[in-house]
């Protein structure tokens, strides 16, 4: 073989490598998606979900508990932290900074509000108690408003960005003042709300995957995979965009249509999970950071490492979630802010050694 | 070929290039020269169609850049930014590859492989081909751009101000190469530098721009005292030690 043939034969090693890491990384989320379906009040064997998955008629019992609520609830933990990973990564290359998610732009808090605007001035959706769990009924509405919210979000960050002469940096602190201006506009609604309009407003803003029936989760997958495959046969795009604009543009990338596009899908992705599930922190702003280390930068690997790294940790903490304070169910949401700040903070100081 | 056919570019109402023309043939490294603000960073982006000219057209084998894509472009035009903003971190393979874009669609293929294994061949980079490009020094990070812009095959190769910031062994090495592989590629190579010295030492033809006019395009002749006192605003003497040009500033001019 010669030196050259070698070389290449290296590289691809290397690249194979990066792959293997992904899948194994595809392998946990499998066996953790099994934990998943374990975990619950009805105590049910790993033969029995087995059958109850090969054959809903054998236990109607365990079949329902299994399929509308454990395999919902982890398809929808699948989807939305999949959407979190996806939009995180997307949003930390176009906008060049690594502080970039969904959260930090605006797109929750914008939920938020359009949820509490739904609420409060709308009079839409109820707390009500099923058992150690609650759930806001009648909540079409408080949806359609939190996606409003999201969407007018993701409308003035786009529009900031498509702007000339706009930078990356200034759109991510227009996303900070955002996030600050809806973050008032919610405590205005909520200070002259009465005390039960109030409750609800605050219970939307905590992320639940319980939320999430299969409707919800069907409307995840649409505002979900498309962008996915969007960004996948973008990924040499994504790399280029790393080494700048006049790079990116000068290998023929129309630099400014793909950042508003990308932007765009990403925030739509997580406006519907958001809208259904109310607000997760941090899954966004880590998985990217925790799939960097596996896969390094190259988008090739990254966006789907990310992917399912959102999903992972979206799992895990729904898990932790369930078992934590069992039978009580906590909201997910409380979860990942937990464990996502003292991770990130982690993340930094590992960086700062390196 | 490249051509520039008065081509001219305001922004913002100023007139940043004004009627610029000359025409450069292949195998030529050229050297745009000209003082802070003159235009020469836009002029080699009017040529690369990142910032298309309000007048006038550019042409790169007789076909007008306004006819071709953004891809078309970069399958011709091969450029190297003055400073970029952004620098990933990934192997040097990657970091060439990505050069070989406008020519794949999805994935590279073996013949894309292959010709970033030449290309690293060619600079001297086979050794550093896994290394992260975050472990690289400087004069090591501008050679893997130049084998960027190479690996895309282009016609013309722009590069602005490559040697700055590299330590003398390092420009000396990197304009050596430039040089030597504009005649091997049969290329038209613009290089934009502030070292009058190495342009005259190493470039065949001079663009020298004057508040976004061209003052003049030639052989070295075009660099004399004269061009030195009205372009460059400086006093200077142009003298050979052991064959080589060297330019030699006294003072600057008074106004």
């Amino acid at each position: 073989m010669s030196c050259a043939d070698d070389r290449i034969g290296r590289q691809y090693q290397q690249l194979l490598r990066q792959k293997g890491l992904a899948v194994l990384l595809g392998g946990g989320l499998a066996l953790l998606a099994f934990s998943s379906l374990k975990t619950g009040s009805l105590p049910l064997t790993w033969g029995e979900i087995m059958a109850v998955l090969l054959d809903p008629e054998a236990d109607a019992r365990a079949a329902h508990v299994i399929q509308q609520i454990r395999l919902s609830r982890t398809v929808a933990a699948l989807l939305a932290g999949g959407g979190l990973g996806l939009a995180g990564v997307i949003m930390q290359n176009v906008l060049k900074n690594p502080l970039a998610s969904p959260f930090t732009i605006g797109v929750s808090q914008g939920a938020a509000c359009g949820a509490a605007f739904a609420i409060i001035i709308l009079g839409a959706g109820t707390i009500q108690q099923d058992g150690n769990t609650g759930f806001l009924a009648g909540s079409s509405l408080v949806v359609l408003s939190a996606f409003g919210g999201a969407i007018l979000a993701v409308g003035f960050i786009l529009v900031l960005a498509s702007l000339e002469g706009v930078s990356t940096e200034a759109v991510i602190l227009a996303g900070v003042a955002l996030s600050a201006f809806f973050g008032a506009a919610t405590m205005l609604l909520q200070y002259f709300a009465d005390d039960l309009q109030l409750a609800a407003s605050v219970f939307w803003t905590f992320g639940d995957l319980g939320k999430a029936g299969w409707a919800e989760n069907a409307l995840m997958a649409a505002a979900f995979i498309p962008p996915l495959l969007y960004f996948v046969a973008g990924r040499w795009n994504f790399n280029a965009l790393q080494w700048g604009d006049e790079v990116a543009a000068s290998l023929g990338i129309r630099v400014k249509r793909l950042r508003v596009i990308a932007m765009l899908l990403a925030a739509l992705t997580v406006a519907v999970s958001t809208s259904f599930l109310g607000i997760i922190g941090f899954i966004g702003l880590m998985a990217p950071h925790l799939a960097r280390p596996l896969v390094g930068n190259d988008h090739r690997f990254l966006i789907a490492a990310s992917v399912l790294m959102g999903a992972l940790l979206l799992l895990a903490s729904d898990i932790i979630a369930r078992t934590l304070l069992a039978p009580v169910v906590l909201p997910v949401g409380i979860i990942t802010s937990f464990a996502g700040a003292p991770l990130f903070l982690y993340l930094l100081i590992c960086r700062r050694r390196n | 070929m490249l051509v520039l056919d008065r081509i001219s570019f305001s922004f913002k109402g100023a007139e940043v290039l004004r009627e610029i023309g000359f025409a450069l043939q292949p195998g030529r490294l050229v050297a745009l020269l000209g003082i802070n603000g003159a235009g020469k960073s836009t002029l080699l982006r009017t040529i690369n169609g990142l910032l298309p000219p309000q007048q006038g057209t550019v042409l790169i084998d007789d076909i007008p850049l306004t006819r071709l894509s953004g891809r078309e472009v970069a399958r011709r035009v091969g450029y190297l930014p003055q400073k970029s903003n952004g620098t990933a971190v990934c192997t040097v393979f990657d970091a060439v590859l990505l050069g070989r874009k406008p020519h794949f669609s999805g994935s590279p293929a073996a013949r894309d492989l292959k010709l970033v294994e030449q290309t690293l061949h060619t600079m001297g980079l086979e050794r550093l081909a896994l290394r992260d490009t975050s472990r690289l020094s400087g004069g090591e990070l501008q050679r893997v751009m130049i084998a960027r812009a190479l690996v895309q095959e282009p016609r013309v190769l722009l590069l602005d101000e490559p040697i700055n910031h590299l330590d003398i062994k390092n420009q000396l090495a990197t304009m050596s190469l430039l040089k030597r592989l504009t005649t091997e590629l049969n290329l038209v190579t613009v290089v934009v530098l502030h070292d009058l010295s190495a342009a005259l030492r190493f470039a065949d033809r001079f663009v020298l721009l004057q508040d976004g006019r061209l003052y003049a395009c030639g052989d070295r002749r075009v660099m004399n005292e004269t061009a030195m006192r009205e372009v460059f605003g400086m006093e200077a003497l142009i003298r050979e030690v052991e064959g080589i040009p060297v330019v030699l500033p006294l003072a600057p001019c008074t106004p």
